[in-house]
């Protein structure tokens, strides 16, 4: 489902750039699935599917399918359009190295707006 | 090289009892407009009204860095303290900077923070206003996010508030006036926009004292985009339900800082409160 998220990164040089003090192993929970994927110097090394068993992962982002499903709608509606949106409406829930994500925040919230219209 | 027709200067004033440097920009004559900007940014964000004639033809916008902010210097001796907004230094602010500018009973109009204090401006000094424009702006924000992330020193500051504030931007908003409303925030000092927010979700409820406003004396009109999860549009329907004869609309597609995220949009809202304020004047 996310996997188109590994080449709209990897193909966006400016996406790279920003990220490229960006080291981290993100668990992406979208209702009951999960996704760890994993972030080396700004860029998606790889995309896991089904990692529910998956250890060691430095934070994670959590939502409704619900919630993904709109932020990931073209034009989102009014509080589905942004993760701290989400966050607030009760929808998504970060776990793990909080301060490690809010680091590289900005740099998240792009890298999943990618998926935008693609999935 | 075209010239913008925006002055800027600085003064010297005493803000709550102590020596401030001040920055302000202006253009335009007539009914005094002062405009109050949003937590963490500065008076960047209404280039778009400075640049305005149909609105400078009319008005006199002034708008001002806050102390902490922008140009403006914090006090001396700030080093050793923490930055917090209240109520009370907030209004103290407002009503100090429109007398040393001499302004004749302005309009105030501030977003977010500064929608919140219009009304506490409206109850307090409705003499000294002649209405109020109040955008993003509710009684209470309740709050949603840690804030002291803001500033922690090991994640970066500006880019942090500018991540805080990334998608209180509304996602149609063109992408010039968006990372130019985001680079203000990468600009503010290490926890100021934290120590606004102290005001926004801590110290500026003004829920209880709403009913005390007098909208025959100062009007209060208010403007509040549909894509603000931090004020949001039920915020501010509570808020104006609160004052009796306030005057709410809800602006399509916009976010949280309209004045500066999609001028252009903004202002087929702001022109129709404009007017009406002209036409009382």
């Amino acid at each position: 489902m996310i996997e188109p998220l590994q080449e709209l990164v990897n193909a966006n040089p400016a996406l790279v750039r920003r990220g490229r003090w960006t080291d981290a192993d993100m668990l992406l929970g979208i209702g009951e699935d999960h996704w760890l994927v994993a972030i080396r110097a700004g860029r998606i090394e790889r995309i896991e599917p089904e990692a529910w068993a998956v250890s060691g992962w430095d934070f994670a982002i959590k939502g409704t399918q619900e919630a993904w499903q709109k932020f990931w709608q073209p034009m989102p509606p009014p509080r589905h359009h942004d993760l701290s949106a989400l966050i607030r409406e009760g929808k998504m829930r970060f776990e793990g190295n909080v301060d490690m994500l809010l680091a590289n925040f900005l740099y998240l919230k792009l890298i999943l707006e990618t998926l935008r219209g693609k999935v | 090289m075209r010239i913008e027709p925006i002055v800027g200067r600085y003064g010297h004033m005493e803000i709550g009892g102590r020596a401030h440097r001040l920055y302000w920009e202006e253009a335009g004559e007539g009914i005094p407009l002062l405009c109050l900007h949003t937590a963490g940014s500065d008076g960047r964000q209404y280039r778009a009204l400075l640049n305005d004639a149909e609105i400078t033809s009319r008005f006199r916008v002034v708008v001002f860095d806050m102390p902490w902010h922008g140009k403006s210097s914090p006090p001396e001796g700030f080093q050793d303290e923490e930055y917090q907004l209240t109520t009370d230094g907030y209004v103290d602010l407002v009503v100090t900077v429109a007398r040393a500018l001499d302004l004749e009973r302005p309009v105030v109009m501030g977003c977010s923070i500064g929608g919140r204090v219009v009304l506490e401006l409206a109850k307090r000094h409705p003499d000294l206003f002649r209405a109020v424009i109040g955008l993003q702006s509710s009684a209470f924000a309740q709050r949603y996010f840690p804030i002291d992330p803001l500033h922690k020193p090991n994640i970066h500051g500006g880019e942090m508030c500018a991540a805080y504030c990334y998608g209180l931007v509304g996602p149609g908003a063109p992408l010039a006036h968006r990372w130019e409303t985001l680079w203000h925030y990468m600009q503010g000092g290490p926890g100021v926009f934290k120590g606004d927010l102290h005001f926004y979700s801590m110290d500026g409820d003004v829920s209880d004292r709403l009913g005390e406003i007098n909208t025959k004396v100062c009007p209060v009109y208010m403007l509040t985009g549909e894509y603000d999860y931090s004020c949001t549009p039920e915020a501010s329907r509570e808020t104006a339900a609160l004052i009796d004869g306030a005057d709410l609309t809800i602006m399509d597609g916009l976010g949280h800082f309209p004045m500066s995220e999609d001028p252009e949009r903004f202002k087929g809202y702001l022109m129709p409160v404009l007017d009406r304020i002209d036409g009382m004047s």
